[in-house]
Formats: structure tokens, sequence, C-alpha cells
């Protein structure tokens, strides 16, 4: 239980100090030590001092200053305490719980892609950012909602700033979703094109999510673990057999499809998975790939500890001048809408307000699960980023850079990349693509790749052993994939609900969840927004993760600046606009850095427009530009190009909009002089008998 | 609190696990059931647990990227 604010005895000065010093050391090392590599280890010190510091100072700032957090006060879960939805749960429980559902791929990709300005302006967004941004944002959303009964986003603007506020941001929910689903697919659709060991193993959940289905539905009903157990097994089985499968010639050749089958393949899926029963193949594959995210996570802080890499890519490359080969733009805005998981996160927002305010027993520990739930994933950001550092920037980049820019061949990506000052010779991209088992390693943007590689030479470096790496490999890969497609599969179905909720509106009967009719067309509206976009990206000129993954980015820290205006909407409400600066400040950042990059995409030599002027003059010129292979392909690369322009303006018109609001909201409740927040009522912990 | 031994501690982290799959804990269920709700039938675990399953999928929660 939280108690008033006590000194801090001489000796927790000393700690604290010492604790302060040891993180400014290694940081300065970091930032500072030019000319010989490091090791990762003074990065991931570094990273857990500022960690340490920031929870223990400034999200109890937060919480007993602007939140004002009382541990006497009841909590929805004690308050309509029904035994399934809102339970009083220990506190470690719901942080497990918490964190299971914030961390997805999201903090694995960012950091990996925005490792090509080297790991020093990554590794500082990411600390800033989480310890004034994300984690501010997913604490203080969390605080509103166990004030309002554990109601979602949506719901509290619609209470605080009206609602029409509350319909534009649920509008921008869904087409962030979209976005979502269609990279995160695409992610996959890189890691498995060409790639017949990648794609068994992946094809081969399907039927192992199947027979744990069953298995859990009428063998042995609701045993989770005893099934999750042997899902991994036959999973660690079927990575073992997939390089059987790949160097067979007939089997290699039936799982060996490009881009394009691949993503026709993943939306043919995306359909059926949310058509069919949730028992049969969401809620298995869910399961499998929520122990296995954890697990994983743990392998890879255990690997990094014990193998303590060195960090080959430089601190800063002379990409952070927008010349980057993996995305387009300058260092600002671009890298802070790269990293968008893993510093802030507009999606936390919706996690924040949903379960987790339901099941806290108590407001003293909303701090914990809150504010430190977001300091965990930041710390898997900060070690994608060391695995992706850890690489040869060789490597690195013959990974990341489509082939637009380094060509199809060994030989002259290994030309191409050495020009850029990362010397490489063929011979090694060569090794690296025959040690982990597969063809070729070049253009495999989208972060699950390279985290791969990275992965498997840390694994590999502990546990040594002939042909491990590869294993280690498709280990990373289908561990990614795996929950890739969960959060597929259970996003479409989330944007079948809220599709069929907003054409009830026009046709009442599709409104009915259960009527096949509505499903049926529902999903397969939904499968086919996504779809557009995923396909949109398996066609790219440049390889789709750099085309989409910045519309995703504006996306996503769009909603945290919605999530940031209302926490700062809330606190001048509630009369505390001496701390206004606490949400403020961050939700100007967003709001500056995704208008920014939102502006260079849509005018500008690395704009949308500017692509898709560029293919619409080469066809009047009669020219033809790859990878495009006819003139109606070119003409669909220009079409993509303005739906991505007219989206990215959607977003800012967006962001204006809800600023418009929420600056209304500031202005009259700063006028009047009492509190106007509608916070449900004071109901003393000690009063409410049944528990 | 009681002193954790290992018994809590793999009880917690069974707990832990099953909620992260959105089935909530059966012991406090029943529990809630018998205490404010002693006319309702108490559901068996499998029951519980298929109730709970379809109800993750609703779509109001989602998932992160």
């Amino acid at each position: 239980m939280q108690t008033a604010v006590t000194q801090p005895s001489p000796a927790g000065k000393i700690l604290w100090a010492a604790i302060a010093i040891v993180g400014a050391w290694c940081l300065g090392v970091v930032a500072l030590r030019r000319g010989e590599p490091i090791n990762a280890i003074w990065l991931v010190a570094a990273a857990i001092a500022v960690f340490v510091i920031g929870y223990r100072f400034y999200s109890k700032f937060i919480a007993n200053h602007v939140l004002r957090m009382d541990a006497s006060r009841a909590t929805p879960a004690v308050l309509r305490n029904d035994g399934l939805d809102y339970v009083p749960t220990d506190k470690w429980v719901v942080f497990g719980h918490h964190f299971a559902a914030i961390a997805g791929a999201g903090p694995l990709v960012g950091p990996v892609l925005a490792a090509q300005m080297g790991y020093l302006p990554g590794t500082l967004w990411i600390l800033l950012g989480v310890v004034f941004g994300g984690a501010v944002q997913d604490f203080m959303i969390l605080g509103l909602s166990i004030r309002r009964d554990g109601r979602s986003l949506g719901n509290m603007l619609r209470d605080e700033l009206g609602p029409v506020a509350g319909v534009v941001a649920m509008f921008g929910v869904l087409v962030l979703m979209m976005i979502v689903l269609a990279v995160l697919a695409l992610v996959v659709v890189k890691a498995l094109t060409h790639s017949p060991w990648g794609t068994f193993t992946v094809a081969c959940t399907i039927p192992i999510a199947l027979l744990m289905g069953v298995y859990l539905r009428f063998i042995r009903p609701g045993k989770i673990l005893e099934v999750s157990i042997i899902g991994l097994v036959l999973l660690l089985a079927s990575i073992w057999f997939g390089a059987y499968v790949a160097a067979s010639p007939t089997w290699g050749a039936a799982f060996n499809f490009d881009a394009r089958a691949l993503a026709w393949l993943l939306i043919a899926y995306g359909f059926c998975a949310s058509v069919l029963p949730v028992w049969l193949l969401l809620a298995p594959r869910d399961y499998l790939s929520t122990f296995l995210k954890i697990g994983t996570v743990v392998l890879l802080a255990l690997a990094i500890f014990l193998a303590a890499p060195t960090l080959q890519m430089p601190a800063v490359t002379k990409f952070i001048d927008g010349t980057g080969p993996v995305f387009q733009g300058n260092l600002f805005p671009f890298l802070f809408i790269t990293i968008a998981c893993g510093a802030v996160s507009g999606w936390h927002s919706i996690i924040a307000s949903g379960t987790t305010p339901k099941l806290l027993s108590s407001e003293g520990e909303a701090r914990m699960v809150g504010y430190g739930g977001m300091l965990m994933e930041a710390f898997v950001a900060i070690m994608a980023l060391v695995a992706a550092a850890s690489l040869h920037p060789g490597v690195y980049f013959a990974m990341n850079s489509p082939s637009a820019l380094i060509g199809t061949t060994a030989q002259d990506a290994a030309t191409a990349i050495s020009q850029w000052g990362f010397v490489v010779t063929p011979d090694e991209l060569l090794n690296t693509a025959k040690n982990i088992g597969e063809g070729s390693i070049l253009s495999r943007a989208g972060g699950a790749p390279t985290l791969a590689v990275g992965m498997a030479q840390l694994l590999h470096g502990i546990i040594p052993g002939e042909g491990m790496m590869a294993f280690w490999y498709h280990y990373a890969i289908l561990f990614e994939a795996l929950f890739i497609l969960t959060t597929v599969d259970a996003g479409t179905r989330v944007g079948r609900f809220m599709i069929q909720e907003i054409a009830g509106l026009i046709h009442e009967p599709l409104k009915h969840t259960e009527s096949w009719t509505g499903n049926l067309v529902a999903t397969a509206v939904c499968v086919g927004l996504w779809g557009y976009f995923l396909y949109q990206g398996a066609v790219d000129p440049l390889g789709g993760i750099n085309t989409l993954w910045p519309l995703f980015g504006i996306a996503n820290q769009m909603l945290a600046a919605v999530a940031l205006m209302l926490a700062t909407v809330v606190t001048v409400k509630l009369k505390r606009e001496r701390y206004v600066w606490v949400p403020g400040i961050p939700a100007i950042w967003l709001v500056v850095c995704t208008l920014t990059a939102g502006w260079y995409k849509l005018s500008g030599s690395i704009s949308f427009t500017a692509a898709a002027q560029k293919y619409a003059q080469a066809i009047a010129d009669g020219k033809l530009l790859a990878p495009a292979k006819s003139a109606a392909e070119m003409q669909r690369i220009v079409t993509n190009n303005y739906v991505d322009a007219t989206l990215t303006a959607i977003f800012m018109l967006l962001i204006l909009t809800m600023l418009g609001f929420a600056l209304n909201a500031i202005a009259k409740a700063w006028r009047i002089n009492h509190p106007t927040a509608r916070e449900e009522p004071y109901v003393a912990l000690g009063s409410v008998t049944t528990r | 609190m009681m002193k954790p031994n290992l018994q809590s501690i793999w009880k917690r982290a069974v707990q832990t696990a099953r909620l992260c799959c959105g089935v909530p804990d059966y012991d406090v269920y029943i529990k809630h059931l018998r205490e404010h709700h002693p006319e309702r039938d108490v559901p068996t675990y499998a029951e519980f647990f298929r109730e709970r399953q379809v109800a993750r999928y609703k779509g109001t929660g989602g998932r992160c990227c």
C-alpha cells in the first residue's frame, strides 16, 4: 500500500545518487565514445538506469501531483466486482497481463528500421520518449480510466471533449487498425518471400492451432498450459523438419512463393480465420503466441546479457541527413515516427483503458502497471536495437535496403553498400545467407528477418552447434510471424465488429454479429481494406515497408497525441493547470512530429505525390520503370501513391480537428474556477465491505 | 499478504498466464458467485472457459501492434 510521501533515508539518497552517477557514466560512454566500437552492455545499463530513475521520481511525481492517485479510494474492480471482467487482482498478475497485452511486434520492428541512422538517435529517442511521453500516456490514460469505471478511450473522449470528437477519434482508430494489420502482414510477407523453410513452418502453425483448438474444446477443456506445451513441441518439430522440406526439390518448390502470392495467401487466411469460430483457430494460436512472445523476450534478454555483443553499427551514420535506404526522410521528424511502439505508442491508450483498469485493486498500483509496464516495453525496444546494431552494418543494409537501390545479386549489393561506406564483400553476404539456411538475405526489410539474424547470432554465440544458426533464425521468424498473424486474426475480427456497427447505422440487420450475411460482408470489407494496403506493399517499387511504415508511424503517433490531449484536457478540467505541461509537452511534440512528417509525405521530394508523379510522367513518356513490368502496373503504382497521400491528408486533418476540440475544451475549463472533469464520485475503500 | 512460497508463486504464475489469454481466475469467480448470487448455477471450469474464450474476441479489447 502507498503511504504518505516520506523523506528518503540517507542510505536511500546515497543509493539513488549512485544509480544516477552510474547511469550518467554509461550514457556518456554510449553517446560520446567515437572511433572504437562499444559493448552493448553500456547501452543496456544506461537504459536500465534511466528507467529506474524515471520510474522512481517522475512517475511518482505524476502519481502524487498530476493524477493524485489515492490508495484509499475504491477502484472499479472493487466497486463493481463481478468475478469476471471486474476483479480485484494481485498487482504482479495485472502487471504481467498488461505487459503481455501491450507488447507486440511493434517495438521489435521500429528500432531495427531506425538503426540505419546509427544506434544513438534511436536509443535517445526511446529513453526520452518513454520516460516523458509513452509511459506518461499509458499511466495517465490508465489513471483516468480507473476514475471513470474503467471506461474506454472512446467513451472518455466523448465525455470530456464532446460526442463529435469521440466519433472522429474512433474513425481514426479504425483506419489506424487497417494500416497496422497491413504493415504487420507485410513484415511476414517480407520474411517469407522465397523462403520455403520459413513458409513451411509458418504454414504448420495452422494445423497445429486446429489440433490445439479441438484438444481444448473436446479432449481436455480449458487446459491451456498443457495444450500450449504440446503446441510448442510441435512447433519446434516443424522448424527442425522445415530444413528437410526446404532441401527437397519438390517440397521446397511447393513452399517457395513470391511476395504477391504470399500477400494473397495471407488475405485468404485472414478472411477464413476471422470467420471461423474463435475456439478452433484464433484462440489456440493466441495462447501459443502469448507464451512464445514472453518466452522469446526473456530469451533475447538472456542472450544479450550473456553474449554481451559489440555494437558494430556506428553511433551515428551519415543517413541522418535523410538519404537512408531503409526509410526516407530526415532525423526530424522521421526518427520519431519510425520508432513508435517502444517510445510512444498510441495503441496502448486502448489497452490502458480496456481490461487493465478493471483489474486493479488499488489506485496505488496503477503507477507500477501503467508506467512500469511501458518501461518494460521500451526495454524490449532497446534490446531489438542492440540486436540490429550488433550485426555487421553491411549485412544490416543488405537486408533492409530495397532492391531498387542495391540490386538483386550479392555482388551488386556488396558493391552498392560498400560505396555507402559500409565495406562488405559478396562472400560475407552469401555466407550469412548460407548460415541461416536461406537462399538470399537481400531486401528483407521489415525488422523481423534482421532481428532474427541478430538473435540467431547472439544465441549461436552462447549455444554453438552445427546448423544451429539456421534453427535459431527460423525460430525467430516463426515467433514473429506467429504473433503477427494472431494480431491479424484478432484485428480483423475487431475491425469486423466496428464495421458492422457503422453499417448497422445505415441498414439495421447488418449490425447483428450472429448473422452470417453481416459477418461475411463485414469481414470481406475489413480484409479488403487491409488487404489493399498489403498487396500495394507487395508490389511497391521501394519494397513496401519503406512506403507503408511512415504511414503506420504517423497514424500510431496521431493516436498517442489524441490520448495525451485527453490527458491534458482532463488535467486542466481538474484545475491542476500548473501541471498541464506533463501531458501537454509530449502531446505538442507528437502533433508537431506527425504534422511535419505528414507534410513531407504530401509534398516534396520524398512524398507519395512525388512518387506518383514520377511514374505518371514515365507513363506519359512511354517508359517502363522497375519493378513495374507493364503500363497497367505503373498505373497501379500511381494510384497507390495517391491513395497513401490522401490517407496522410486525412490523418493530418484528423489531428488538427482533435487539436481544435482539445484547445476549445482547455480554454473553457481554464475560465471556470471549479473542477469540471467527469470523474466518478469518491468511495472510500474501507467502506466497501463486499470483496 | 502472506510470505511468498513456491506454491503461491506458481499459483500466481498460472493465474497470470491464464489472464493473458483472457481467462480470469475460476476459483475467484466461483467464490464470488457463492457469496453474491447463491441462486445461480455454478458453471464447471470447462463451461466457464468456453464462455470467457468467446467473450475475449467480442471486439472490445484489441491488442497491440
